[in-house]
């Protein structure tokens, strides 16, 4: 086949993915991304784990290692089927703290440290290089291939113009549709829609020259089946531990690799895109791999011995004279090759860009955020970093002289990826991860890794000198590159990888527990590790009032573009309830616009930006923690306080009370006193003048007589003065001693009239009766009951003002208890009297005493309560009316 | 701040939670099942039992994705509740 | 003959003191009610005043302030006679303006010595 008509398909070919992309790029510049952001392009997206070591090395890897190859494959299968362990999370993070990259990720979280950024993206292009060296040569071989003719061998004229060719290709294209624009999100439409197209190309190829070769050259599956056994393929036995090793550093390779992350999170960062790509992957994946083997065993049957298996793909259809299909194969190689160079170029340039050209410019010229054109140092920062790391993908495939098999590059790069596996699972489960831990687990697992692994790749003599691995460095047995510590006979890429995975886990958890994590570190921390916490806040490291929003607009205006800029802080503005452009610089909106910011330059960066700005943010972080502790301990300090002054109020309350009980009971025995005082001494007043007055004895003797007289009466009303309080007081103590017998109330309220009949006895009252209502037998102390009856029938004849006195007496009956009322025609008692005639000496007026003391109703409460009952005064009744209620049945009280 | 959670859950609530269990599950059968071949395979037997091996986890491999394909709908609905973790 | 009026609701204790009075040669009436008291001693101009201090109608401390914010009583002695007999009672007596305090019970000798000293004789 000609080789113009090569690079004229091959040009055509990118053509198209121009077009496709630049569609993809417009349609969504209106909005209209629609389908672009479906599961199915995200997923399709993530095929750039399948490069052309896929495409062209599983053959080759197939036909050294039988089934090995699926090791590859397997490992991200267990992640992505485990999504909800590791990658919902990933995910959600990314999406919440804007996270740009791998390292951005990393520098995120440990506090945004941007030392951390600088060594994760270290790592990635030590690690990337010759991964993307390794593409390099793939497409140059697969262009020798057909340049050659002669399928069996590879020779091109000039390989390496054709690789820098294709190198200057993918560069521009990466530029165009990567470094397009700077967008908040980190996202290319037009990149992803590419790279999803040509995830489709490449997955038909490989299943057209599989179905080519399965029922095509050999007889259906079961052909096939029988030609694997009798192959030396079948010579392969399964070795444990690389099994093992190879299926956990892909595992850790799918989330660590800089393309795959950006893939994932960075342009992603949908979860149920996630959900759809947890299944869909691992079919893709399984569909790239099912005809592998069959075209391995094919290729070693048809292909002559010396040639390349790597190869197979593209040489076995060519070699069976199937031009067309080879054509389709040789795209899908490139398909794959260009993808993964496209992403890993901008994934690697934004964390470049983002963390080591930034900073140091922003070192370089300080009080740059507000004047310098950030948005432009930014995009030439990426551009130029795509074209330094294609041009050391160059120089590294120049250097290697293309003579590596492919697999063996592409393990190379996994190891060195998976370096980050430690600090970034760490830092998103485990809030104690720090960055000292973080960064020494790094720079371990680099060193570890470039000793063992990257390093001895170029050979004996090639890097190292091979007396080294003979002998180790300095002749030191135990630091042999190949067999650490002593132990030889590993497996060099097991040995790799255990030693760089347990030196590098170990330093990051012993440096994560022997040191004391920042404050913006320790909210980071928290931030990731809790991230679906509903509302958890981020670091609130801007003081208030100290950033002008026109100097932030500035600045975003410098990083977003005016446009987007403004579209930002008006919506803010809004938000915060204002009209106009300017919000606020609260604390939450500079919070806001720093991870707005991040999402474009990183989180260092945006930090550090933000910084020149608002001031110096550490500091006031470092102070609010210190505030916030000191805040805490008073918190408990005076929450104890509180406690103790909540107790103190108790009991002080309750002193209170008690000290107010006692006042009132001490007033009260002030007024009993007083009044007894009063109630004694009258009576004695009289007795003593008159007794006085008598002894003169020159009195006339009627005189004589009615002063003996006075003296008689004032004796017996202090006589029944003294029977009263004595009564009360034995009624008050509950000690008096009740007489209980059956009584009939009929005849108690006879003797009651009888008796009364004496107080005022010239006052002629009608009584109202209903006898057969008052034949009741009740169970009772029948001289108590008859006190309170004369007490209450002589109240109504004392006190009834009516000219015509008349008095009702009702009784009833109704459960149990028995209810006789005393109504009278007078005025009554005053509503406001009303509570206090039963207290001791109520009387309330003096007009018409007849030598009571004001204890009659008193003394009539107290007997009633005793007969379990009660009296009160019955509203309402047109006159003064008392009810006394007492049980049918009084059982005597056993105490 | 404790967040009273009920003792019991709603049946819907309850599915969920233990669809995520197995969505937990799944990767640890998996990882399981890929590394089974190393129990009987390395060097012991000189049986030419690359094929079969193959045939194996290529059927383990597609249960594990049809599996993983049932989970992924119900756990994708209930990707916006709560979250919390237990 | 000097005038004493005579305010006590007790009947027993002011015929007491009605007669005590009379015997020493004193015009006395006698009155029950408080509310009465002010017009009665405008009306009878005593030399006199003798007031039990818990009254019905009208509390004798009242009577007192009334008759001592009355320029024409202003003076007029006045002997507060009371049951109660606590110290409380008695200087709310003194600070209304009472000439004299006497607490029940007394003496024949007692209540003839007091108004005896507030007439000056």
């Amino acid at each position: 086949m000609p080789f113009n008509i090569l690079v004229l398909t091959c040009v055509t070919y990118v053509a198209l993915l121009f077009l496709v992309a630049f569609v993809a790029e417009r349609r969504a510049a209106v909005g209209r991304a629609g389908w672009l952001r479906s599961p199915a392009v995200y997923t399709l997206s993530l095929s750039v784990y399948c490069t052309a070591w896929t495409f062209y090395g599983a053959v080759g890897y197939a036909a050294r290692s039988g089934l090995e190859f699926l090791t590859i494959y397997l490992g991200p299968t267990l992640v992505f089927i485990g999504w909800w362990w590791v990658l919902r999370k990933l995910v959600r993070i990314g999406r919440k703290q804007r996270v740009t990259s791998i390292a951005d990720l990393i520098s995120s979280r440990f506090g945004k440290s941007n030392l951390l950024g600088v060594i994760v993206t270290l790592l990635s292009v030590v690690a990337m290089t010759p991964y993307i060296a390794l593409q390099l040569q793939s497409v140059t071989q697969s262009f020798g291939v057909f340049a050659s003719g002669t399928p069996e061998g590879w020779a091109l004229p000039n390989r390496d113009a054709t690789a820098i060719w294709v190198a200057a290709g993918l560069a521009l294209f990466s530029i165009l549709f990567g470094t397009r624009k700077l967008d908040a999100k980190e996202q290319h439409h037009g990149v992803v829609t590419a790279i999803a197209v040509e995830a489709v190309v490449k997955l038909v190829a490989l299943l057209a020259v599989g179905g080519f070769v399965v029922w095509g050259l050999a007889d259906g599956p079961a052909d096939i089946f029988r030609r694997i056994e009798a192959s030396a393929i079948s010579d392969w036995n399964l070795q444990p531990d690389r099994w093992f090793g190879l299926i956990f550093v892909s595992a850790a390779a799918v989330i660590s690799l800089p393309r795959m992350f950006h893939v994932m999170v960075v342009e992603g960062g949908d979860e149920s895109h996630l959900g759809r790509a947890s299944w869909a992957f691992p079919a893709y994946l399984m569909l790239m791999s099912l005809f592998i083997s069959p075209i391995a065993v094919m290729g070693l049957e048809r292909m002559p011995t010396d040639a390349n298996p790597d190869m197979f793909v593209l040489t076995l259809p060519l070699h069976e004279g199937q031009g067309a299909l080879a054509m389709l194969a040789f795209l899908g190689g490139f398909s794959s090759a260009t993808s993964m160079v496209i992403v890993e170029a901008i994934a690697l340039a934004t964390m470049v860009s983002n963390h080591v050209v930034m900073p140091v410019w922003l070192q370089l010229r300080p009080g740059v955020a507000m004047t310098g054109d950030v948005r432009g140092v930014v995009l030439m920062a990426r551009r130029v970093s795509i074209i330094a790391i294609l041009a050391l993908g160059y120089g590294y495939y120049r250097l290697s002289g293309g003579s590596v098999a492919l697999a063996s590059i592409g393990l190379i790069a996994f190891v060195g990826a998976a370096q980050v596996l430690p600090a970034m699972l760490g830092g998103i489960f485990w809030r104690g991860a720090s960055r000292f831990g973080a960064a020494l687990g790094l720079l371990v697992g680099l060193l570890v890794w470039a000793y063992t692994f990257f390093l001895p790749s170029f050979g004996a003599d090639g890097v190292i000198p091979a007396h080294v691995f003979a002998d180790g460095p300095f002749g030191i047995g135990w630091l042999r590159p190949q067999a650490l510590f002593g132990v030889s006979g590993m497996d060099p890429l097991v040995h790799a990888i255990v030693w760089s995975m347990v030196l590098n886990a170990s330093a990051f958890a012993l440096g994560s527990i022997f040191s004391f994590p920042g404050p913006v570190e320790r909210m980071q921390g928290a931030a990731f590790v809790n991230v679906f916490d509903e509302d958890q806040t981020g670091p609130q490291g801007w003081a208030r009032g100290k950033a002008e929003p026109e100097t932030l607009l500035l600045m975003a205006g410098r990083i977003l573009g005016e446009e987007a800029a403004l579209a930002f802080f008006e919506a803010e503005a809004r938000h915060q309830g204002k009209a106009g452009f300017l919000p606020d610089a609260s604390p939450e909106f500079v919070e806001l616009l720093e991870r707005r910011l991040a999402g474009s330059v990183g989180a260092a960066t945006a930090h550090a930006m933000i910084s020149q700005i608002v001031g110096r943010a550490a500091v006031t972080v470092e102070e609010l923690m210190a505030v916030a502790n000191e805040t805490a301990q008073i918190m408990e300090y005076s929450a104890r306080l509180e406690a103790q002054q909540e107790e103190l109020t108790r009991t002080a309350r309750q002193l209170r009370e008690a000290n107010e009980k006692l006042m009132q009971l001490s007033i009260q025995k002030d007024a009993f006193l007083s009044q007894i005082s009063h109630e004694l001494r009258t009576p004695m007043t009289s007795i003593r003048a008159f007794s006085e007055i008598l002894t003169e004895g020159d009195l006339p003797t009627a005189m004589v007589a009615q002063y003996g007289r006075i003296i008689h009466d004032e004796a017996i009303r202090l006589t029944r003065l003294l029977d009263d309080l004595l009564d009360l007081s034995v009624l008050e103590n509950g000690t008096v001693q009740l007489n209980l017998g059956l009584a009939n109330i009929q005849t108690l309220l006879d003797k009651a009239l009888a008796a009364a009949g004496s107080t005022k006895p010239e006052r002629a009252f009608i009584i109202l009766r209903d006898l057969p209502a008052e034949s009741i037998f009740v169970r009772t102390d029948a001289d108590r009951l008859l006190q309170v009856f004369i007490n209450l029938i002589s109240n109504a004849r004392k006190y009834c003002d009516n000219p015509v006195p008349e008095l009702k007496i009702t009784v009833r009956q109704r459960a149990g208890r028995v209810s006789v009322d005393f109504i009278d025609n007078g005025s009554g008692i005053p509503k406001e009297s009303q509570a206090i005639i039963f207290e001791k000496f109520a009387r309330l007026s003096d007009q018409s005493r007849a030598g009571g003391a004001g204890l009659g109703l008193a003394i009539c409460r107290e007997v009633m309560a005793n007969l379990g009952g009660q009296v009160s005064y019955l509203p309402g009744q047109g006159g003064a009316a008392f009810r006394a209620t007492f049980p049918l049945r009084l059982e005597r009280k056993l105490n | 701040m404790v967040r009273r959670v009920p003792l019991f859950l709603k049946r819907r609530s309850y599915r969920r939670r233990r669809l995520r269990d197995a969505a937990r599950l799944l990767p640890i059968f998996g990882a399981f099942f890929f590394l089974l071949p190393v129990l009987w395979s390395p060097g012991s037997s000189p049986a030419h039992d690359t094929a079969p091996d193959g045939v194996y986890l290529f059927v383990v491999w597609l249960l594990l994705i049809l599996a993983a394909a049932a989970l992924a709908p119900g756990l994708d609905s209930a990707a916006d509740d709560d979250g919390s973790e237990s | 003959m000097s005038h004493v009026l005579l305010i006590e609701d007790e009947p027993n204790i002011a015929e007491a003191i009605r007669f005590i009075l009379t015997r020493d040669g004193w015009s006395v009436s006698t009155l029950q009610d408080g509310a009465a008291a002010v017009a009665a001693v405008h009306e009878q101009r005593p030399d006199i005043v003798i007031l039990d201090l818990m009254l019905p109608g009208r509390s004798g401390l009242e009577i007192v302030e009334t008759l001592r914010a009355d320029p024409a009583t202003q003076s007029l002695p006045v002997l507060m006679l009371t049951a109660k007999g606590a110290g409380r009672e008695r200087e709310a007596a003194e600070r209304a303006g009472v000439s004299r305090f006497m607490t029940k019970p007394f003496s024949y000798a007692e209540i003839l010595a007091s108004v005896r000293a507030l007439a000056g004789r």
